[in-house]
């Protein structure tokens, strides 16, 4: 029998309902690999102990018949979500030794339905990176290295950083990420995993710092699409605690993925063939569209001309939303405060000793655009912007199904590269931002290696609230990669 | 017009307008289901999301958007079947989340108006320009420590109205009758509870002045008044501190102003330069709020009878003036009262009893009219008494300080006490008999011209009475003798 680690989700769901391992032999195997790879910094706090008892707990549950579709089930939880008596720092030292006390409703639906936490994951600070580097706990190092160069540190993608590395690692069956610009896609991509964004309104936003509201959304990190479509199941659900979140009925994601791509429209736009694109990229994408070709797709060239505004549009909107998000961190009721003699002062020796660069950067460009004399020019400008870009989209379902691009326009870059540049870093989400931009569900399903031997991965995007016909095409893609490599860093070995 | 300021190069006019923020009246804040009551201990009113916690989201109370929609109506204003959610940006200890939740570029009323009263009887109406909801702050309590602020923050969350007028207003007292109708209104529909001293309702009032026929001067804005009495000090004084720079040669500056209630005078808080720069912008965590007109029309035809239309009633049905019925429709409660007095009686003698016996005894008590110890229908009594001759107006004086005091109706004091009126003509021409007899000295005098004596006849007759003697019945008979001749 394969390690209790190397299992899927669906495995290790259907060894504990067959009765060939329990939830606590499950649970103490990804405990172990956990310490096995603790050098990958994925972890801001590991909680085994609660993990030992919800895993007995889940057992006993089982036992008496009882126990939801994800009962026993360890995963790890992405260090934005607040969960009752856990500590919630996202990533920031402004927050650290924040204890909630409540749950958010995405990890409440887990707890309900059996699963088993594992820690808080490390994160870009307050979500805000591609790298995982802003983190003040540390950067998290991709299990993946580049062949032949085992000294190259190689980042995981951020922001969902610790979430995508510690799947990849094999120290989690999944885990919960949250994506603003990419921060579940771009980190799935980069550590050759599964992740999925789905459609804005779908999971609560309850009890998950807030990065950018308009933006933010949940979604999970794993090593198979079916995964995904458990994990989502569970996940996604009308809040009446979230205004922004929608009320329309969830479908049973898993069913939908035996049904094929046949006579599905992919649409592939011509935006998204960039200038200076790596080569091994274009042809992964070209591969991409042969293999759902030959799985009866039919491919449709689309146009979606306000693609390259995009990214700036929401590197306004995002920082924008930002630095008033963030104002609550002020030192005054909880978290980090460093005294001063005024409320100014104190403001500002807790805010500039509690927030790192990136989230400075940020905050100052949020108050920027939102000031007066600029809010028109910048923070209006990008809005109408947004709402083109939804309008491309939107003309585009009348022609296809779902969308195909690749995720990142390139493979995971070392720790330190690009860190001067705060524009390289933010070219990251490129292909990613449009469909957060819209609120479209979107994933990324690992589909190759680069030359280097890294991951890449291959991004679907979908209609509003049809994460069915997104994870449908991930798992066409899924089936039709074979993708069987594994990180050199992982638990158990290669 | 009499409203005009003397300075010493000229007239001056005053130019006035108002921001009212005005508490909803609801269970629960506007964004979270924590309690409203007043006068809870520091921080039990409070949950996360009122505390600005991570992760926390707000939820729109409806009953809330049904108190401001009222309020829109009662208003005559304009209500805006789509409104946005603006967060207004800044940083101060009693608000946790660092932004109001307030509205900016498109609030849920737009323009409405208010008729106000002068004292004069006059009317003036004046318009609203809009009316928006938000989020009030927490307080900081300064006072329990040499260094240490402390910070309550039940108030946080609660529902606010922010009303704002046009510049509609030219003198203190327009600006004080505007207030009272407001909070009139207010009462009436329950949307706030309209008192100034719990800080339920408070006002900012922009001032400036200028030269009849004149564009409009620089104003300053003058925070937080939280009675009307200060408002009028802060009003006159502003405008007259505005006349003197400009007439010694300055200008004036715009900039925000507090009243110092103990010197009288107003402050600069902030200058322009200062202003903070609140960075409105829509909040995303909020959809837009649509309403249905369906929903609108039915809030409409709920709406109790206003004090303006109360008013006119008053005026039309009873045949009142215009003071007094502005008097009678400023509360609500006042305005039943009335008309459970004046139901089917004499509505003038109703007015005079309510408004100065009545009312004069509750100011001197210190009582409010739900204490009254004297209810309507009581009162109502006491005027049926004096309408069918059983006592006097004087004697129900007497009586009416009597059922101030113990509570008792009318009828029962009149028997206790034995002062029904003799109306007996009989007994009466005995009285007049013996005063005549007993005073030939006058009756002389009287007959000789002295027709103003007869004053001093009815004074003994009543005297002799104890009161109860029918004032109009020995009038007449006593002219009837004394002019007889014999």
């Amino acid at each position: 029998m394969a390690a209790l680690t190397d299992l899927t989700l669906a495995q290790a769901r259907d060894g504990l309902a067959a009765g060939e391992f329990t939830s606590v032999e499950l649970t103490e195997a990804h405990i172990a690999a956990t310490e096995a790879v603790r050098d990958l910094n994925c972890y801001i706090l590991e909680t085994p102990e609660a993990a030992r008892e919800m895993a007995q707990a889940a057992d006993d549950r089982r036992v008496r018949g009882e126990g939801g579709s994800l009962n026993g089930l360890p995963i790890a939880i992405k260090d934005l979500f607040c969960t009752t008596g856990v500590q919630a720092t996202a990533g920031s030292h402004i927050l650290e030794g924040f204890v909630p006390p409540y749950e958010s409703t995405v990890t409440r639906q887990l707890w309900d339905a059996g699963a088993v936490m594992l820690g808080k994951t490390n994160l870009d600070e307050f979500a805000m990176g591609s790298s995982n580097m802003t983190s003040y706990f540390g950067p998290v190092m991709n299990p993946w290295q580049r062949a032949g160069d085992a000294a190259a540190k190689l980042v995981p993608g951020g922001s969902s950083g610790g979430s995508a590395a510690i799947v990849a690692a094999r120290g989690a069956l999944a885990s919960t990420g949250t994506d603003t610009g990419g921060s579940i896609r771009q980190p799935g991509s980069f550590c050759g995993i599964v992740g999925m964004k789905p459609t804005y309104g779908r999971c609560s936003r309850w009890g998950i710092i807030a990065f950018a509201s308009s933006l933010d959304q949940a979604g999970p990190l794993t090593r198979t699409v079916e995964d995904a479509a458990i994990m989502l199941g569970v996940m996604a659900g009308h809040d009446p605690k979230d205004s922004t979140s929608v009320n329309v009925p969830v479908p049973d994601y898993e069913a939908a993925l035996g049904t094929g791509v046949k006579g599905l429209r992919i649409g592939v736009p011509k935006e998204c063939r960039l200038e200076g694109t790596p080569a091994e990229i274009e042809a992964l994408w070209q591969q991409g569209i042969e293999w759902l070709k030959a799985a009866g797709a039919e491919i449709v060239d689309i146009s979606l001309p306000h693609t390259k505004y995009a990214l700036p549009a929401y590197y306004i909107v995002a920082p924008a939303e930002a630095s008033s998000n963030l104002a609550r961190y002020d030192g005054v009721r909880y978290g980090l405060r460093v005294d001063g003699d005024s409320p100014q002062e104190m403001y500002e020796n807790t805010r500039g000793e509690g927030f790192g660069a990136e989230v400075k950067r940020r905050v100052l460009i949020g108050t920027y655009v939102l000031s007066a004399g600029y809010y028109d020019a910048y923070y209006l400008q990008a809005q109408k912007v947004r709402t083109r870009i939804g309008q491309d989209f939107h003309e585009a379902w009348e022609k296809v199904d779902a969308i195909l691009t690749p995720t990142t326009p390139s493979a995971a870059f070392a720790q330190g590269e690009k860190m001067d540049d705060p524009i390289a870093m933010y070219l990251n989400d490129v292909l990613t931002v449009p469909a957060s931009m819209a609120g479209l569900p979107a994933i990324s399903v690992p589909a190759g290696l680069s030359g280097d031997g890294l991951p890449l991965g291959l991004h679907v995007i979908g209609r509003p609230f049809d994460e069915s016909t997104v994870f449908k095409v991930g798992h066409a893609i899924e089936e039709a990669a074979n993708f069987t490599a594994t990180p050199q860093l992982m638990a158990g070995g290669r | 017009m009499s409203d005009l300021l003397k300075g010493r190069t000229g007239e001056w006019e005053m130019v006035i307008g108002l921001e009212v923020h005005a508490q909803v009246i609801a269970d629960a804040k506007l964004f979270s289901g924590a309690a409203t009551a007043f006068g809870a201990e520091p921080n039990e009113q409070v949950s996360f999301v009122d505390a600005g916690m991570p992760g926390m989201l707000p939820v729109l109370n409806e009953a809330c958007v049904e108190q401001v929609v009222r309020t829109g109506l009662a208003l005559n204003a304009e209500i805006n079947l789509q409104s946005i959610f603006a967060r207004k940006n800044y940083f101060y200890p009693d608000m946790p989340q660092g932004y109001q939740i307030s509205q900016y570029e498109e609030p849920i009323v737009g323009e409405g108006e208010i008729v106000i009263d002068l004292p004069d009887g006059e009317t003036r109406t004046i318009g609203i320009e809009r009316l928006h909801m938000e989020q009030d702050a927490g307080k900081s309590v300064h006072d329990r420590h040499p260094s240490k602020t402390y910070i309550d923050l039940n108030r946080s969350g609660v529902t606010l109205m922010e009303i704002v007028s046009k510049p509609d207003m030219r003198s203190a007292e327009q600006a004080a009758a505007y207030v009272t109708k407001l909070r009139a209104i207010l009462r009436y529909i329950g949307s706030c509870d309209g008192n100034m001293q719990e800080g339920s309702l408070r006002a900012d009032a922009n001032v400036s002045v200028r030269r009849r026929g004149e564009a409009l001067g620089t104003r300053c804005e003058i925070k937080n008044l939280n009675s009307i009495r200060f408002m009028r000090q802060a009003i006159d004084y502003e405008a007259a501190r505005q006349i003197e720079i400009i007439e010694d040669g300055g200008e004036i500056e715009q900039e925000t102003r507090l009243f110092d209630s103990g010197r009288g005078e107003t402050r600069s808080m902030r200058s322009k330069e200062d202003a903070h720069d609140y960075r409105y912008f829509p909040d995303p965590d909020l959809l837009p709020l649509r309403l249905e007109q369906g929903y609108v029309d039915a809030l409409k035809a709920s709406l109790p009878e206003l004090p303006e239309a109360k008013k006119q009633r008053f005026m039309e049905a009873f045949g009142l003036s215009a003071y007094d019925a502005s008097v009678l429709v400023a509360e609500r409660e006042t305005a039943d009262y009335f008309e459970t007095v004046a139901e089917g009686r004499d509505s003038k003698l109703a007015a005079n009893w309510v408004m100065s016996e009545l009312f004069g005894s509750l100011n001197k008590a210190e009582l409010s009219l739900s204490e009254s110890p004297v209810s309507a229908p009581s009162l109502g009594g006491l005027i049926d008494l004096i309408a069918d001759g059983t006592i006097s107006g004087r004697i129900a004086k007497d009586v009416f300080a009597d059922m101030f005091e113990t509570g008792k109706p009318a009828a029962d004091i009149v028997e206790e006490k034995g002062l029904k009126q003799v109306s007996d003509s009989g007994a009466l021409e005995a009285a007049v008999a013996e005063v005549m007899g007993a005073n030939p000295d006058r009756v002389a005098d009287y007959r000789g011209g002295n027709q103003k004596l007869i004053g001093w006849f009815m004074g003994q007759i009543m005297k002799a009475s104890g009161g109860k003697a029918n004032p109009q019945m020995v009038n007449q008979l006593l002219r009837e003798k004394l002019d007889a001749g014999d």
